[in-house]
């Protein structure tokens, strides 16, 4: 993507309207922040709910017969027992059983509906035209857009919009109207936070933006609270936290591939992936907690007691519910177990940290099945 | 008598005597968002123009603030360690940074006085 082409989302103007400063981030001129800046954001959403534009990720419609089988040649996730109506979390997978991206998956009914990072779309979208087959149709859906309300409001402020949003549970999807507008909702997110992402067409996104908006709890959210939000819920930032180098299983991430898929295989790299389950991976994703108030960006040295290089932070700054600087990254598997001491190599001073069970900040889901 | 002066990397020193005290501009506060740690040089050590002295960090981001001058540092604002949100709140003024003890006064004329500065972040924009 070249600078000269950098993208818009159907919200573009109405961030301007709300004071937004934008930034480029994955070819698209995007919100960092509003007025009332990245902590007064990060706060809002965790107390009450924020509305985030994400409108730059990829949308994508699988159909075609046995396309939940065409798929898993391409993700360790089992997406044939996905039930109707369910979200699962999985990852494109390359040969060597790295990832080349992480992806939600909702079968809608007979379809499969795919949302994919930004700075990955148009390479996921290859990657599926050339591992699909034949008889899988994929449209991408770029007349969409996507905006996620999330908090702990949230669920109130949908069923006065959307009474058939309540009744969902964690990671499913419908195709219900929102404020009489057609849209796709899953309940799910990125924040930790109970919260929906609902996909509605670009024609109605603002409309539906500016209902959501005028809700007292409700309030716009940048990109750099996305960005603590999710760090604190230990949830991983693809070109971070995943790249085509690290496997799903040194990346913590054994629990999105189910029983059958880890005896059978039959995923790109499922050799190595099966190997790490076997015989455990060299190296393992942590959350590390530093002792004093110094964030450890990312790319920071982690070293062991004897000042040797042990790993490396993958992303790392300062949590404003936790109140303090947090960061996740890469050690040597021996070094993983919460409560190891270690330290980071910050503008070349060895600082105190341990590695810390993550979530930093406890998730807070909506429970399956319950309203609310 | 004080004087102060400004540089293009918004820092400000305000010089009474030999002894400058160094802090951020409320423009460079306004762009670092809320600052939730900083790091000052400590008491004795030898900055140098255009060098790095100190570092201020956001929820997003850490970074340098610059000397703009030469010298010795003779104090530390242990306040602003203790409270980062100061310099969000007091950028000129409680939220300074550290003095320094000028070694070459003569530093001070390559610097902008507030109007230029001003027209310097204008100009900017």
């Amino acid at each position: 993507m070249t600078q000269e082409t950098i993208l818009r989302t159907p919200l573009y103007e109405l961030h301007r309207e709300l004071g937004a400063k934008m930034v480029p981030f994955a070819g698209y001129d995007m919100p960092v922040q509003y007025p009332a800046g990245v902590m007064a954001e990060h706060i809002h959403t965790r107390t009450k709910a924020g509305l985030f534009d994400v409108s730059h990720m990829g949308q994508v419609r699988l159909s075609g017969p046995g396309v939940e089988a065409a798929l898993e040649k391409l993700v360790p996730g089992d997406i044939q027992a996905l039930a109707p109506g369910k979200v699962r979390y999985t990852m494109f997978t390359n040969e060597q059983g790295g990832v080349l991206d992480d992806l939600m998956v909702s079968k809608t009914g007979h379809d499969l509906f795919l949302v994919v990072n930004a700075a990955c779309k148009e390479q996921d979208i290859a990657h599926l035209r050339a591992g699909l087959g034949d008889g899988i149709k994929i449209d991408v859906l770029e007349d969409r857009a996507l905006l996620a309300l999330q908090g702990p409001e949230a669920a109130d402020v949908m069923a006065r919009h959307a009474p058939d949003a309540a009744a969902m549970g964690f990671m499913s999807w419908a195709a219900i109207k929102v404020a009489g507008f057609d849209c796709f909702v899953t309940r799910s997110g990125y924040t930790g936070e109970d919260g929906y992402e609902i996909s509605v067409h670009e024609a109605d996104s603002v409309a539906l933006a500016k209902l959501l908006l005028a809700e007292p709890d409700v309030a716009p959210i940048g990109l750099g609270a996305r960005d603590s939000l999710r760090l604190e819920a230990g949830l991983c930032l693809y070109g971070s936290d995943l790249d085509p180098t690290t496997s799903p299983i040194e990346a913590g991430l054994t629990w999105t591939i189910s029983k059958r898929r880890r005896a059978e295989g039959g995923f790109a790299g499922a050799a190595t992936v099966q190997k790490h389950l076997a015989e455990g991976a060299p190296r393992l994703r942590v959350g590390i907690k530093p002792v004093d108030k110094a964030p450890a960006r990312a790319h920071t040295d982690v070293l062991d007691a004897s000042g040797r290089k042990i790993g490396e932070i993958t992303s790392g700054g300062f949590g404003p519910t936790l109140g303090g600087p947090l960061a996740m990254g890469y050690v040597e598997a021996a070094f993983a177990a919460p409560g190891t001491e270690v330290s980071l190599l910050v503008r070349g001073t060895p600082r105190q940290a341990h590695v810390v069970a993550m979530p930093f900040v406890p998730h807070r889901y909506a429970i399956p099945g319950r309203t609310s | 008598m004080s004087k102060t002066y400004f540089t293009s990397e918004h820092e400000w020193i305000k010089v009474e005597g030999d002894i400058g005290t160094v802090g951020i501009t409320d423009h460079a506060q306004g762009a670092l968002g809320d600052v939730v740690f900083v790091e000052l040089p400590e008491v004795g050590k030898a900055v140098t123009k255009g060098g790095d002295a100190a570092v201020v960090e956001s929820v997003k981001a850490a970074s340098d603030v610059f000397s703009p001058v030469t010298g010795a540092v003779t104090a530390a604002n242990e306040a602003i360690v203790d409270q980062p949100a100061l310099i969000n709140e007091s950028p000129e003024d409680a939220a300074w940074f550290f003095k320094v003890r000028l070694s070459n006064p003569g530093e001070l004329d390559g610097l902008m006085d507030r109007a230029a500065y001003d027209a310097f972040v204008a100009g900017q924009q």
